[in-house]
């Protein structure tokens, strides 16, 4: 995706006409692509049964533009595969939302304030409802950094048990950092906002009529990755441990991560939503590129390793076969195989 | 402190230099105006009483990369020719401007042997930096080569990606010697892998506001068959979970090649490990 998306104006994220047919224009291509099989069949029909009680948001919602509605009630706003940079204000990962009978959930508020507040604005162009919950999937800025957009709601804060020890730990640096990236305009308002709940067992929230099932995962792209379940439409918010376009990042563990997509991949779902990369995808092919550079990363490391060679090798060797499959392979892939390295050798 | 009786000189020295750094860190952003200024006269003084260098006279070469992809884990390998290792007697790795610069001082033994020297491990970069590998030989001359090392955020970022993972098998310890490649070669190649998060007390707690309390690697013995292939006292720039390359001298046919590691981190924990022996 071309990083112009970013430099839309105002007017044009909040022209409503358009907004309402792109939104289902772009639910119905989605929902349309699925291969028919027996559980999606299945589950598609109980999605509809409880969609029937679910009420209409507001009429001639505005602003949606920004969202793409990838089953109803269940909103992505997709953002472009770069680096953080002022000319992308942050808007860098895909924050969503889900919105009940009787409040709203928001997924990720993106990696800025200005980004958090123009999500915030989509969900106040189609409901009225309480923003009640903010989860926040892994601790990393462009997931985070819209959390303050938010403050005004009082909303309760969730996030995995173990992200506020890691994110702790890494705030200091992570605004430091970023602010140097974004510039003073695009960083204004951002703050770190630690969560008031953090989740160490499955735990369900309802939303009025529609239940989320949040669900804590063992280290894969961090060691706090939450997946959240909108149980009504089957649409499963998977944070980072999807990514597609964007070179996947590890900041976890690469066996891991391959054993969470071993287990996710077995959870049947109608659809689910990257972090990075389109608004939704099947599951679980969607997941078949990533599972793809993982695989290929971690055999090329083990073949180092095994022929004695180093973590300095692996940085200009391994994965490379897998450059042209992705944006940002360059950024990230010699870090990478340095992080899978210093795991993978201790096999 | 008894526990660190014998090796006071070097354990202090690493813990003064983090205390200083820790002041740094809470002094007014006016003082960060001292980072503009070049910390090696001070450092060259303070650590090697001012001796003069010679650079790049081929006794000692340092391999970095320009760019560190992980400020957290930036590999280093400096190399001593064999004309020269016979007289290497010191080798100490320095990051100029890390909170704490001295990364190791290490002392070669009679089984580092007189082939091509080796040795490589992993470090925190905390900001753009020269980082330098200093070695004595036996006539008291300093050798040293220098690289420039863009990288940013070790020292004082976590880099702890499962910090449970890490805390739960802290000492656990690997030690290989690598097959070597020809058994007439005059060196062989080892490595020293050993669970260890490596706290830097440089890092705080949002949380609490605490500061997270050092816990790192003090010294590590690396032995071949009874004979001292090195001994080194570290800081916390070394990384997590320290990872050291090194060539030793095989003993006279038919004796014992097994490498022994003991290494001593900060809470006085003791860990030992050793190679298969007579792993080939």
């Amino acid at each position: 995706m071309s990083a112009d998306k970013n430099s839309e104006p105002p007017a044009a994220r909040s022209a409503p006409a358009g907004a309402e047919a792109l939104a289902l224009r772009q639910f119905g291509r989605t929902f349309d692509s699925f291969s028919p099989d027996r559980r999606t069949l299945l589950s598609g029909t109980a999605a509809l049964a409880a969609l029937t009680l679910l009420k209409p948001l507001k009429a001639g919602a505005a602003g949606s533009a920004y969202v793409t509605e990838v089953a109803p009630g269940a909103f992505v706003h997709q953002g472009v595969h770069a680096l953080y940079a002022p000319e992308n204000e942050g808007n860098i990962s895909n924050p969503g939302f889900v919105i009940g009978n009787d409040a709203v959930a928001v997924i990720d508020t993106g990696g800025s304030y200005i980004i958090g507040s123009r999500l915030r604005e989509a969900i106040r162009a189609l409901t009225d409802r309480p923003v009640r919950y903010v989860i926040n999937t892994h601790m990393h800025p462009d997931h985070i950094f819209g959390n303050a957009a938010f403050k005004a709601d009082n909303p309760e804060f969730i996030a995995h048990h173990k992200m506020a020890r890691g994110l702790s730990a890494r705030a200091d640096r992570y605004m430091a950092r970023n602010k140097d990236l974004l510039g003073e305009a695009a960083f204004k308002g951002i703050e770190i906002i630690l969560p008031q709940r953090g989740i160490e067992t499955a735990t369900s929230i309802d939303l009025g009529g529609r239940v989320l099932e949040l669900k804590p995962q063992k280290t894969a792209h961090t060691d706090n990755d939450l997946t959240v379940r909108d149980v009504t439409t089957s649409t499963v918010y998977l944070g980072d441990l999807l990514f597609a376009g964007h070179v996947p990042t590890i900041d976890g563990s690469i066996r891991g991560w391959i054993a969470v997509l071993d287990q996710l991949a077995r959870e049947p779902s109608a659809r689910v939503v990257p972090g990075h990369g389109p608004a939704a995808l099947e599951w679980p092919s969607g997941a078949e590129p990533l599972r793809h550079y993982l695989n290929t990363l971690a055999t090329d490391i083990r073949a180092l390793i095994k022929n004695g060679k180093t973590i300095s090798d692996a940085m200009v060797s391994a994965g490379q076969s897998e450059k042209d499959a992705w944006q940002l392979f360059d950024d990230y892939n010699a870090r990478n195989a340095s992080t899978a390295f210093a795991e993978l050798e201790w096999e | 402190m008894i526990r660190y009786a014998t090796q006071r000189t070097p354990f202090m020295r690493f813990a003064a230099a983090a205390i200083v750094a820790i002041a740094a860190f809470a002094a007014p952003p006016a003082a960060f105006a001292a980072e503009e200024k070049d910390p090696w006269p001070e450092l060259h003084r303070d650590v090697f009483q001012s001796k003069p260098m010679i650079e790049d006279g081929g006794v000692v070469t340092l391999e970095a990369p320009i760019r560190a992809e992980d400020a957290a884990l930036t590999p280093l390998t400096i190399r001593i020719p064999a004309e020269h290792a016979g007289q290497a007697r010191k080798l100490t790795l320095m990051i100029d401007k890390n909170p704490s610069p001295v990364v190791a001082e290490i002392t070669f033994g009679p089984a580092a042997g007189n082939g091509e020297r080796m040795i490589s491990t992993r470090v925190r970069v905390d900001m753009y930096s020269n980082i330098r590998a200093v070695v004595e030989t036996a006539d008291g001359k300093m050798h040293m080569a220098v690289k420039f090392v863009k990288a940013a955020g070790g020292c004082s970022a976590p880099a702890l990606k499962d910090p449970d993972a890490i805390l739960a098998e802290i000492g656990k310890m690997q030690v290989k010697a690598l097959p070597a490649a020809d058994a007439a070669a005059p060196m062989r190649e080892g490595q020293l892998m050993i669970k260890h998060p490596q706290y830097s007390g440089l890092q705080t707690n949002q949380a609490t506001g605490y500061w997270i309390p050092f816990k790192y690697i003090t010294a590590l013995d690396v032995k071949r068959g009874g004979e001292v292939v090195f001994s080194l006292t570290g800081g916390i720039s070394i990384s997590e979970d320290p990872n050291i390359r090194f060539t030793f001298a095989p003993s006279a046919s038919g004796g014992d090649d097994t490498i022994e590691v003991t290494a001593t981190d900060t809470d006085g924990r003791i860990m030992k490990g050793a190679s298969t022996p007579k792993e080939s």
